[in-house]
């Protein structure tokens, strides 16, 4: 009996990068394999091949033993592959039956056969435990409910291979839990799923085989069973990387002061009354699923918004809103959460970006007109030796950094200043292990020197390990931060989908 | 077809794109020129001759450049901004009215004061005229590609009214033209012979003053952050409206000079058919020359050679002059498309 699915060799090369090297995989009936590797490992890059978005080099792949087709889309729908990308790709403007009709039915057709449609669906729905109102509109479902539509579309077009790429990254720990479940019996009723993530724990919890590629290559696949995280992670990062750990430091003065924050607007992505002291010496994490107004509370200290109520203060002294040059020369550096919209102008030179904060200081611009190129460019050196960024020099276009060097770039421009408060927001989002070890070891350092820290981020896991107190931001409003490890996962899950303390007691 | 990225770019391959560009352009040409029922050589040799051949001819050529530096400046430093005006026509005639305005008669001072004082003007005049799109661009989110496009028709209808109505010469015979600019505000001649104006050594100043900000300053600086991307402009501290604006009035200024340049250097006075087109023409000379200050100093006088040459060649074989207007659409959408071959490879699936 052939597998459902296998690679054979499969190849791809992007200019002297290869993203996969003959990677040959097999997949069963009814199994979970799980998808392991670091950002840049080659696992968007294989599924991509096999959905047809791309052609490999050399190799092939086969559904049920028959060669697909190489970069058609259609052929591998039409093979029974089915996507669930991390970025939905639902109209919000449609319900969910229609949604998942779509796209399904000839163009030449006279009438919509709804009925025969709202029927396989809810059957679908009811078999696989993914329950949804057919005819609730998309953009009022919850993500974790978007996320079932996407499932059921897949499934609706008699997927028989269903592809999850980082599917809990957008999910609270009780959604994913719940996923979990889905995808359980969706496995045991013969589907195959390939289930593509970084996070070991979860990969212990759901998958029967994991397949870890690494730099392109599938270094290993190993019965989850017969395995852990610990050798999970020495596979996929190739040697034992540290992460940095968490020293207790008593708390200095107060450097933040936000006392009542609040932003125009009554969407969950305005604030809400929020208050929060961060001291000298301390990590302050936030926790919250995204879009609860964590990016208007970083634009607010990043000096983007002048127009909010309430008062920030840094080291006692009231914020320069709407100014980012005078926030950032009243002492506050920072890491934006998308490097390369928001961190980076990719087309300028390394020195340029790393110059673009204090472009009107005295030291680099005479009367703010003739730029002081020599001393940018020896700075940049300076930084670019300090903060290991590995480049071919200043003079280099930032946009050929990779990820972790480009993360490297903002550090040293946010913190080559000494600064007594630090955004950090989604500071080690995609990058690579031994990137996201330099990062934290980084804003470990300025909490040992006295530096006050906001931590944002996702990833709970990230947020447990390394911070002293931690808030959860939900609908734009921010809990009281309270010393991390008081408060269980499963708690902060339940908060960050909105409940409060008070109602979860009740 | 696949097109995937070059993992690296030489700067060679990066420089030669336009020579390749025109190479391909003028093969192209060839075809339509053979079409046409010319022989393809004794056609571009007459061209050449006729743009370089003489010491007139290179003296027209380099006249004919002057408008097309301005414009091509002012599109090149606009769109660094990522800002599209595509209205220099209209900012060069707004140039235009104002040198007539103050230039014939209103104003007079030494022509050492005179010239300089009409180049303001004329340059305000380009600015201020931009400053309608950069505000609705800014404040409203209003595309600025076609109010500056539109813009360009309102000013020569106004240009037109003037130059019928209250503006008109009375010494002109009945032709449609304004009074000719005093002697004190006319640009000197730069050479005994030929039309070659003093308008060449402001223009090749500007090139060289928006190459220097440009690379050097603050301002082009941020000029660069923006058009690159505006959001990390933003997050680093710069205006990014402020830029925009500024970049704009920049722009039009140059435009406007253009203005002032030809009426007060070219014709002495104004009239309808000051511009064949030179604003449009300006953005096919930034095209060309990448948006690089200096280049566009080439890139003018290669695209002036094409139509003075063009001119000559039609008056000597049967092929029309509107040859050189396929030649330079063609060079512009081949440096477009050489631009990106240089950026990304394209490779036919196996």
């Amino acid at each position: 009996m052939h597998p459902v699915l296998e690679f054979r060799g499969v190849t791809k090369r992007f200019g002297t990068l290869t993203a996969n090297d003959a990677v040959s995989l097999t997949l069963d009936k009814g199994e979970v394999l799980a998808l392991l590797g670091e950002n840049g490992a080659g696992k968007t890059t294989l599924m991509n091949i096999l959905f047809g978005h791309y052609q490999a080099d050399e190799g092939e792949i086969l559904v049920d033993g028959n060669v697909l087709e190489p970069g058609s889309t259609q052929a591998a729908i039409t093979a029974g592959v089915g996507v669930v990308h991390q970025h939905f790709t639902l109209a919000g403007n449609l319900t969910v039956l229609e949604n998942t009709t779509l796209g399904t039915e000839s163009l030449w057709s006279w009438r919509q056969d709804n009925k025969g449609a709202r029927e396989k669906l809810v059957s679908l729905a009811e078999s696989y435990g993914l329950a949804v109102d057919p005819d609730a509109q998309v953009s009022d479902l919850s993500i974790g409910e978007q996320q079932r539509v996407e499932i059921l579309k897949a499934l609706y077009r008699d997927a028989r291979i269903l592809i999850l790429d980082e599917p809990t990254a957008v999910l609270t720990p009780q959604e994913a839990e719940r996923l979990f479940a889905t995808l359980k019996s969706v496995s045991q009723s013969g589907l195959a799923v390939i289930f593509i993530s970084h996070k070991l724990h979860e990969i212990m919890a759901i998958s029967d085989r994991v397949a870890v590629l690494r730099r392109g290559a599938l270094v290993g696949t190993v019965a989850t069973g017969e395995t852990d995280s610990a050798k999970l992670a020495e596979l996929m990062v190739g040697q034992v990387v540290k992460r940095p750990e968490l020293v207790p430091l008593d708390a200095g003065k107060p450097i933040l002061e936000l006392g009542g924050v609040s932003t125009p607007g009554d969407g969950a992505t305005s604030l809400h009354d929020v208050s929060l002291t961060i001291h000298a010496h301390e990590i302050v994490g936030i926790a919250g699923v995204a879009g609860n107004g964590q990016g208007r509370l970083a634009d607010v200290l990043s000096g983007l918004i002048g127009g909010f109520s309430g008062s920030v203060k840094i080291n006692g002294a009231p914020l320069a809103a709407g100014s980012p040059r005078d926030v950032v020369a009243s002492g506050v550096g920072r890491i934006p959460e998308d490097r390369h919209a928001r961190g980076v102008v990719g087309d300028m030179e390394i020195w340029e970006n790393l110059a673009s904060e204090d472009l009107r200081a005295p030291e680099l611009s005479r009367g703010a007109v003739f730029i002081n190129k020599a001393f940018g460019v020896s700075r940049a050196e300076q930084q670019i030796q300090e903060f290991d960024i590995r480049c071919e020099g200043p003079f280099a276009e930032t946009k050929l950094l990779s990820g972790g060097n480009m993360q490297k770039l903002i550090l040293a421009r946010a913190l080559s200043g000494q600064p007594s408060f630090i955004l950090a927001n989604q500071p080690v989002r995609g990058l690579d292990e031994g990137a996201i070890a330099y990062v934290q070891s980084q804003l470990l350092n300025a909490r040992k020197r006295g530096a006050a820290i906001l931590l944002i981020s996702e990833d709970l896991d990230e947020l447990m390990a390394l911070t002293d107190r931690l808030a959860v931001m939900s609908h734009g409003r921010l809990s009281e931060a309270l010393p991390t490890g008081s408060r269980t996962i499963a708690e902060i899950g339940l908060m960050m989908a909105g409940q409060s303390a008070e109602q979860q007691v009740a | 077809m696949i097109i995937e990225p070059r993992p690296s770019v030489s700067i060679l391959r990066a420089g030669l794109a336009p020579v390749w560009a025109i190479l391909f352009a003028m093969a192209l040409c060839a075809v339509l020129i053979a079409w046409a029922g010319g022989s393809v050589l004794t056609a571009y040799g007459l061209l050449f001759k006729g743009a370089f051949g003489s010491a007139f001819a290179i003296n027209e050529t380099l006249t004919r450049s002057i408008p097309l530096i301005f414009t091509g400046l002012a599109a090149s430093i606009a769109f660094r901004a990522k800002f599209y005006n595509i209205g220099a026509e209209g900012q060069l005639y707004a140039g235009a009215l104002a040198a007539t305005f103050f230039g014939t008669g209103l104003v007079t001072l030494p022509p050492f004061l005179m010239i300089p004082f009409l180049v303001i003007m004329g340059a305000l005049a380009g600015g201020l005229l931009l400053l309608v799109p950069v505000l609705l661009k800014t404040k409203l989110k209003v595309d600025e590609v076609v109010t500056t496009l539109l813009l360009n028709f309102i000013v020569l209808l106004v240009v037109g009214y003037l130059i019928e109505g209250p503006w008109k010469d009375p010494m002109s015979l009945g032709w449609p033209q304004a009074a000719s600019i005093i002697d004190e505000g006319v640009l000197p001649p730069l050479l005994a012979k030929g039309r070659l104006h003093a308008g060449l050594i402001l223009a090749l100043a500007m090139a060289v003053l928006m190459w220097v900000m440009i690379r050097f300053t603050v301002q082009g600086y941020e000029i660069r952050a923006v058009g690159n991307n505006a959001k990390a402009a933003e997050f680093s501290g710069i205006k990014v409206n402020r830029t925009v604006i500024m970049t704009a009035m920049i722009s039009g200024g140059l435009a406007g000079m253009a203005g002032v340049s030809e009426t007060a250097g070219l014709k002495g006075y104004l009239t309808l058919d000051l511009s064949p087109g030179f604003g449009y023409t300006g953005i096919a000379v930034a095209m060309l020359a990448q948006l690089n200050p200096l280049a566009v100093v080439p890139a003018a006088i290669f695209l002036s050679a094409v139509y003075v040459g063009s001119d000559a060649m039609s008056r000597a074989i049967n092929i029309p002059t509107y040859i050189a207007d396929v030649l330079v659409g063609v060079s512009v959408l081949a440096v477009l498309c050489s631009v990106m071959f240089s950026q990304y490879k394209v490779r036919l699936r196996a």
